[in-house]
């Protein structure tokens, strides 16, 4: 037997397998951290925790329910500002355009995704919370809408870029103007696409907390309209966790546990409805 | 209005201003007509996005003006971060930026790039789409429960086995020597590197995927083992794209907040050892900005955001141009 | 194919309508029922230090007054005058006064009324060690310094003769934010310290020498129970209430004194008889047998001139609330009620508020 074959070969073995190590580390943290939230979590949601507010400090009980529909209030301001942006951007992008600007825009949408979460929250600090002299919902779910942006542009542009030309001709020999045909041949053949990722990126931002901090603040009653200070569940998760209440300590962990399996849950469905396009055979 | 059944192909370009009556007639009637309205809000709605990004950098420099003039590039070597003598240098935070990245990649590349490999050259297909799916959930995880995971149970593994097993082992380097508090630099680099393996090994799965197949196979004909092949020949084909992803990695890292201000240990100092507390710009705008009183604090903060907003610019457009050079390789050799 | 798009849009659509309903049906605020359409809502930031007191005043007052939401956010001190000043926020609370440079770079004038009197306590860990231990002046300024970094460093050790020190490292903990909490604490090392006063200074936020940085009281507290061998400073109450170990502090007369109602009080006696107008006073080191030497008022910054109707009633109505009713949540609470000279005082400088 050769050696240096057998050395080889040795080498391959160790080899591959480390790498179906990397890759069941990998897979093995996520379900590491979905059973620890389950776990910790699972026992302390129950019906007062979804539906009471906080209760004093030192005191145990109380839930976090102002949290819940201020997290919903924010991804819907943040909804109202980033989709109709990034969606009729992404249409431009993939219909209209030359190439220049289309670049710039793109390249600047990639930029402001690259931008620090933290980064954003000064900016709807400087731009909304001080000329209005007060923190609110508007302003956070400025901050997460913005962030919103580049995510649903892409998507967009995507899934419209993928629709067969064949089909826009089709609309187009059919005597419709452009625009008729892309609002009603083309952005419907997409839809699917771009509804997956207009989800996606809401449960993105759902769970952002830094924005957050100097934007909508916090609020231990309820925040009625937009335009007060409002509790958020990814800012409440954060000031629990780290404080030395053993209380505070399990509702952090429900809190955590509910915010995940909204994420998920929004991550699964939508690759579920995707999955459904045809895959892509594999050589 | 029904709309003209005047037939339009490809882009209407953009309209310049219309230079006689004639002209500005049929100019008015083309601008009334469905398309050129449709053209002009999509555009007004793109040309926003980049009108936003001006807004944003436009207000992080008018905002950080006081302390540019007051240290100038002073600022970016200084390591005094001190409210009351209002001394303020962001060399701590940078330091803290870059070690917690730097680590974070050190531990994340190999495991994303390995985890890649297994899974876009051994695992069966079936296999291998259904772990991609559940790895990019680990992606959708948000940060604050990474940081609430970090301070539970990562940081009292470290300061009870981790940290004690390195010291004992590696304590001759700097690296590893001083207090063992759990929280500091080791800890940040760790979560932020289970944060980001996630990005790293879907990207290098997609980039090893879409090398053709006779590379492999030319390989495998001339009597390469597996590994082989994928080390000496699919690897370095990727080998653009896998670096774009660790870009890509890196932005995100270091813009993280949450998690790291949890696990850090908060304390403005450059310190040699990886057991040391220290700080990132995120963390320290996180959490002094609503306090920062005085406009030089509160602007020295601003500052800081804009240069992690620098940072991660150069590092996405780096990592844009690596990922288009694969792209534009691949198709050269299709 | 269709069908599944179908109940997939069905089913986000009906997730979304149940969200919206949750927007939009009256909530109940417990325990009392919907508040009614001219409900106010005043918003305001500051101390971690009087958080517990204030969030149970908060909530007492709701109580009472169902349709007026008192609105506080515990960012420390420093956020506190800092959003006052810009405007975000109602009112502000501060464990440490404003230095005169602050009010003047206030647009409007801002006054402080002090709410009860409190602690700051040297809490630690120590594996083993449940004993109280008794600090001496230089001890926690050398342990602050980062001068003293073992526990069984004699400065410790001579004064605690019956307790075994491990000779582990100190991990001291501090606040990573502007804080009142911290402010009371430099003051009183910047008394008995001139090398303190000189290197690192009394302030809401300091160039500490050593230690790891927690956010709020809530997080330092939570940051000690974790690290064994730390020592960190929170306000009484938040050691009690996370059942962790707090030690003696030597005084200005020499006496070992655990902080409590009595010996806080009587830290503040001295200040009762001679509070200035704009009540920013400073009670650390105070003379007195039993004073405990780490106490302090904490305040609450109020405009002096408050343009909504509204607000303006209910604040002075609060604060009017505060000092009789409010000051009997204290002792349950391990906060000192205010001296009745000071509670007298207050009450005419309510008027103040324009």
């Amino acid at each position: 037997m050769n050696y240096r074959l057998l050395w080889r070969k040795t080498v391959n073995n160790i080899m591959l397998a480390l790498t179906g190590v990397c890759a069941l580390v990998t897979v093995a943290i996520l379900f590491f951290i979905l059973g620890y939230l389950v776990w910790n979590g699972g026992r302390d949601i129950n019906w007062a925790f979804l539906t009471q507010l906080p209760k004093p400090v030192g005191e145990t009980g109380g839930g976090m329910a102002n949290a819940i529909v201020g997290s919903a209030k924010l991804l819907l301001v943040a909804a109202l500002v980033g989709i109709p942006v990034g969606f009729i951007g992404g249409v431009y992008l993939s219909e209209f355009g030359g190439s220049a600007f289309p670049a710039v825009v793109r390249y600047t949408a990639d930029l402001l995704n690259g931008v620090p979460s933290i980064v954003m929250g000064i900016f709807a600090y400087t731009v909304v919370v001080l000329p209005m002299h007060h923190f609110s919902a508007l302003a956070g779910g400025l901050a997460l809408g913005v962030m919103l942006i580049p995510i649903v542009l892409r998507t967009t542009e995507e899934f419209l870029r993928a629709v067969p030309q064949s089909l826009r001709e089709g609309a187009l020999a059919l005597g419709a103007n452009k625009w008729r045909a892309i609002s009603s041949v083309v952005i419907p053949a997409a839809f699917r696409g771009i509804a997956t990722g207009m989800l996606l990126s809401l449960a993105r931002v759902a769970g952002e907390t830094a924005p957050l901090l100097f934007t909508s603040f916090g609020n231990r009653f309820w925040s009625h309209g937009f335009n007060e200070a409002t509790s958020s569940l990814p800012v409440m998760i954060y000031t629990y966790a780290i404080s030395a209440y053993e209380d505070w300590h399990r509702q952090a962990w429900a809190a955590g546990l509910v915010l995940l399996a909204l994420v998920l849950v929004a991550n699964i469905g939508a690759r579920v409805i995707l999955a459904r396009r045809q895959s892509p055979a594999r050589g | 209005m029904s709309g003209s059944t005047v037939l339009v192909h490809g882009s209407l370009g953009g309209s310049g201003i219309p230079s006689t009556p004639g002209r500005a007639r049929r100019w008015v009637r083309r601008l009334t007509s469905g398309d050129e309205i449709a053209h002009l809000i999509t555009l007004i709605f793109a040309a926003s996005i980049f009108l936003v990004t001006v807004l944003l950098v436009f207000e992080l420099y008018r905002n950080s003006a006081l302390p540019r003039h007051k240290f100038g590039w002073n600022f970016f070597v200084t390591s005094t971060w001190d409210p009351v003598a209002e001394n303020f240098g962001a060399l701590p935070f940078i330091y803290g930026t870059v070690v917690t990245s730097i680590l974070a990649l050190l531990i994340a590349v190999p495991l994303g790039v390995g985890g890649a490999i297994f899974l876009s050259e051994l695992a069966p297909p079936r296999i291998s789409d259904a772990l991609t799916f559940v790895i990019e959930l680990l992606a959708a995880v948000p940060s604050v429960i990474y940081g609430v995971l970090g301070v539970f149970v990562l940081v009292p593994l470290l300061r009870n086995y981790g940290e004690p097993v390195l010291k004992s082992t590696l304590g001759f380097l700097p690296l590893f020597q001083g207090p063992m508090y759990g929280v500091g630099f080791l800890a940040a680099g760790l979560v932020l590197a289970i944060m980001v393996v996630p990005f790293i090994l879907s990207v290098s799965r997609e980039v090893l995927l879409a090398v053709p197949l006779d590379q492999r196979e030319a390989a495998l004909a001339l009597g390469a083992t597996r590994w082989e092949t994928t080390w000496k020949v699919v690897v370095p084909y990727a080998r653009s794209g896998i670096f774009g992803s660790v870009f890509l990695a890196l932005a995100r890292a270091l813009g993280e907040t949450m998690a790291v201000t949890m696990v850090i240990g908060n304390d403005p100092k450059v310190a040699a050892s990886l057991f040391a507390p220290g700080y990132s710009i995120a963390a320290v705008i996180a959490n002094e900005f609503t306090e920062a009183t005085g406009d030089l604090y509160t602007q020295a903060l601003i500052e800081l955001g804009l240069v992690l907003f620098i940072l991660t610019f150069i590092l996405n457009g780096l990592a844009r141009l690596l990922i288009l050079a694969t792209t534009a390789r691949g198709s050269e050799h299709a | 194919m269709k069908r599944l798009t179908a109940l997939a849009l069905g089913f986000s659509g009906l997730a979304a309508t149940v969200f919206l309903g949750l927007l939009s049906f009256p909530k109940p605020s417990s325990p009392a029922p919907a508040p009614p359409a001219d409900r106010l809502q005043i918003i305001g930031a500051g101390a971690t230090f009087p958080y517990p007191i204030y969030s149970k005043w908060f909530d007492e007052y709701h109580k009472a007054h169902p349709d007026i939401e008192i609105n506080y956010q515990s960012i420390g001190s420093g956020g506190g005058i800092r959003q006052l000043l810009s405007g975000t926020v109602d009112f502000g609370a501060s464990d440490g006064p404003m230095t005169d440079e602050q009010l003047g770079q206030a647009r409007f004038k801002v006054l402080h009324f002090p709410t009860v009197l409190g602690a700051d306590v040297p809490t630690y860990n120590i594996p083993g060690v449940s004993a109280e231990l008794k600090f001496t002046p230089a001890a926690l300024a050398g342990v602050f310094l980062g001068k003293i970094t073992k526990w069984n460093d004699p400065e410790l050790t001579k004064t605690n003769a019956g307790v075994s020190l491990p000779g582990n490292d100190i991990v001291v903990v501090h606040r990573s934010e502007g804080s009142g909490t911290t402010y009371i604490w430099t003051d009183y090392l910047s008394k008995i310290s001139d090398e303190w006063k000189t290197k690192v200074g009394r302030n809401a936020s300091v160039n500490w020498p050593v230690g790891l940085g927690a956010k709020g009281n809530e997080a330092v507290s939570g940051l000690i129970k974790n690290t064994p061998y730390s020592i960190g400073y929170v306000e009484l109450i938040y050691a009690i209430q996370n059942h962790i170990t707090y030690g003696r502090v030597q005084n200005a007369a020499g006496n070992f004194i655990k902080a409590d109602l009595a010996s806080v009080t009587e830290a503040a006696a001295g200040a009762a008889k001679e509070m200035p107008d704009d009540f920013r006073v400073s009670i650390t080191n105070a003379p007195g047998k039993n004073a405990y030497p780490i106490s302090s008022f904490t305040w609450l910054l109020i405009p002096a001139k408050i343009d909504n109707a509204q607000k303006k009633q209910v604040i002075t109505d609060f604060l009017h609330w505060m000092m009789t009713d409010g000051q009997k949540y204290c002792e349950p609470l391990a906060y000192a009620p205010l001296p009745k000279a000071v509670v007298a005082k207050e009450e005419k400088a309510i008027s103040r508020i324009d």
